[in-house]
C-alpha cells in the first residue's frame, strides 16, 4: 500500500505539491491525469524517493519514504518507474539492459538474470530482440524494454510517468497494450497520461491534478462521466 | 645512397633514448590518468565551489610552462629539500601531474555528457552511486574521453623531449648528443622523427581500433 498523507514539495519559489493525501492499494491502478505543470510527475518521483519533499510524508508498505533511515536502494527495487524518455542504456544490449540491474542489486546468478530478462522481454513482445543495441530499436521498442528493465526487478508497484508522450503516434499503441496487460495481470500501478481513453477503459480511480492539488479522484465513469470539479470540466472539454 | 657517418650502434643508442621517451610517457600518463580520474570525479561530484582548491591547482599545471615545471622542481626537491632523487623520478612526478591536470577537464567533460535521465532511470532500479558510476557513467564517460585521451597521451609523450633538463637522456637528448658528434643534423632529425612515428603510431591506431568497436553497429 502506499499512503501519501499532506505531501508539499516546491521548486524555489514555486510550489508543486500542495498538501498532497492519497492512498493507493495493493492491486489498485490510478491514473492521473491533468495539465502540465499540475505536480503529477513530481509526485510520482517523490514516491520512490528521487525527488525529496518539504512536508508531509510518503509511506510504502510501512516504510516511510523520505525518513533518513530508510535504504531507498532497498525500497526503489520494489517500486518501478518509467519514465517518458525511456533511458534504454545504450552500452548494452538489450538483454543487457535488462540483466544489469538483477545483477548488480538483487544479486542474481547471471543464469537466472537471463532467464528472467527474456522472459520479461518475451512479455513485451521483444523476444527477437534480444542481441540488439537499443540504438537498432524504435521509441516503442525502447520504451517496452525499460518496462521489461523494471519488470524484471519483481517490483510490488509500478510508476509510469507519460510513459507514451514521447513516441510517435502510431508507437503509442504498443505501449498502452503493454500497459494494458499488466494491470489485466493484477500489477499495482499509478500511470500519470495524457491518454483519457487509456486512463477511462484500465483504471480503477482517476485523480486529477490542477496547480499542485488533487482536485477530484473517482473511479473512471464517474470522473469522465459527472465531473464535479470546475477547472476538470475545462480539462476535459479541452482535450475531447 | 645517403652518406652518413651514423652507425648501429649511434642507432642503438637512438633506440635506447626512444626507450626512455616510452618508458617516461608510460609512468607519466598511467599515474596521470588515475589522479585525473579521481581529480575529475571529486571536481564534478563535489561542485565548483568546494572543488575550486583543486581548480586553481589544476590550473597553476596547466598554465605554466613544463620545462618551468621541471627545473623549479628538481631545483626544490634536490635543494631545498635535500632528497637525493633522481632526474627520472621528478620527470616522471612533473610529468604526472601535468598529465593529471589536462585529464581531469577530460573526464569532468566525459562525466557531464553522460545525460542525466540514463543516470536517473539506474538510480530508480536500485543502483546504488558507485554501481552507476562503475556501470552507467565509466563506459559510456570513456567513450566521449578517449578521442581527447588519445590527444593528449601523444602530447605528453612529445612533451617528454623536455624532461632532458633534469638529466634524462631521452629520444631527442639523445639525437642531439649525436648531432653534435656527427654534425648530420637534418638527417639525424629525420631519423628521431621516426622514431617518434614508430612509437606514437600505435597509440593513434589504438584509439580508433577502440572507437569502432565502441560504436555499436
Amino acid at each position: 500500500m502506499i499512503e501519501i498523507e499532506n505531501v508539499r514539495k516546491s521548486f524555489g519559489p514555486l510550489e508543486v505539491l500542495k498538501g498532497i493525501n492519497l492512498t493507493v492499494a495493493k492491486g489498485e491502478v490510478l491514473t492521473v491525469i491533468g495539465g502540465s505543470g499540475s505536480g503529477k510527475s513530481t509526485l510520482l518521483t517523490c514516491i520512490n524517493g528521487l525527488e525529496p519533499i518539504d512536508s508531509g510524508r510518503i509511506v510504502v508498505d510501512g516504510v516511510e519514504v523520505h525518513a533518513k533511515t530508510t535504504d531507498l536502494n532497498r525500497l526503489r527495487q520494489k517500486i518501478g518507474i518509467v519514465f517518458q524518455q525511456w533511458n534504454a542504456f545504450p552500452h548494452l544490449t538489450v538483454l543487457e539492459n535488462v540483466m544489469l540491474a538483477q545483477v548488480k542489486v538483487l544479486k542474481r546468478p547471471k543464469s537466472e538474470a537471463e532467464a528472467e530478462a527474456v522472459r520479461q522481454l518475451k512479455h513485451v513482445g521483444l523476444g527477437d530482440k534480444l542481441a540488439v543495441y537499443p540504438s537498432r530499436l524504435s521509441g516503442g521498442q525502447q520504451q517496452r524494454m525499460a518496462i521489461a528493465r523494471a519488470l524484471a526487478m519483481s517490483p510490488d508497484y509500478m510508476l509510469f510517468d507519460e510513459v507514451t508522450s514521447a513516441l510517435d503516434p502510431q508507437l503509442v499503441g504498443e505501449v498502452l497494450d503493454t500497459l494494458r496487460m499488466l494491470a489485466s495481470e493484477g500489477m499495482t500501478m499509478i500511470c500519470v497520461t495524457h491518454e483519457m481513453k487509456f486512463a477511462r477503459e484500465v483504471s480503477d480511480r482517476v485523480a486529477f491534478f490542477h496547480k499542485g492539488v488533487m482536485a477530484e479522484i473517482a473511479p473512471p465513469e464517474q470522473l469522465f462521466g459527472a465531473p464535479k470539479d470546475p477547472e476538470l470540466q475545462k480539462f476535459l472539454a479541452a482535450t475531447h | 645512397m645517403l652518406d652518413t657517418a651514423l652507425n648501429v650502434n649511434d642507432l642503438i643508442f637512438l633506440a635506447k633514448g626512444a626507450g626512455m621517451t616510452l618508458v617516461v610517457t608510460a609512468i607519466s600518463v598511467f599515474f596521470g590518468t588515475v589522479m585525473g580520474i579521481a581529480f575529475g570525479v571529486i571536481r564534478y561530484q563535489i561542485g565548483p565551489w568546494w572543488a575550486a582548491p583543486i581548480t586553481f591547482a589544476l590550473d597553476v599545471f596547466r598554465s605554466i610552462p613544463l620545462l618551468i615545471q621541471l627545473v623549479l622542481a628538481n631545483a626544490f626537491v634536490t635543494t631545498v629539500l635535500g632528497w637525493r632523487i633522481s632526474g627520472f623520478s621528478v620527470a616522471c612526478a612533473v610529468l604526472s601531474f601535468y598529465t593529471a591536470a589536462y585529464c581531469a577537464e577530460i573526464v569532468r567533460g566525459a562525466i557531464e555528457a553522460v545525460p542525466p535521465t540514463l543516470r536517473r532511470a539506474a538510480r530508480s532500479l536500485g543502483m546504488t552511486w558507485a554501481q552507476d558510476m562503475r556501470n552507467i557513467v565509466m563506459p559510456l564517460a570513456t567513450r566521449v574521453a578517449l578521442p581527447s585521451w588519445i590527444g593528449l597521451a601523444l602530447g605528453v609523450m612529445k612533451d617528454s623531449a623536455l624532461v632532458y633538463v633534469v638529466q634524462v637522456v631521452e629520444l631527442l637528448k639523445s639525437t642531439q648528443i649525436l648531432i653534435t658528434r656527427l654534425q648530420e643534423p637534418l638527417f639525424l632529425l629525420m631519423i628521431c622523427g621516426l622514431f617518434y612515428f614508430v612509437i606514437s603510431f600505435p597509440i593513434a591506431r589504438l584509439g580508433g581500433y577502440l572507437e569502432k568497436r565502441w560504436s555499436n553497429d
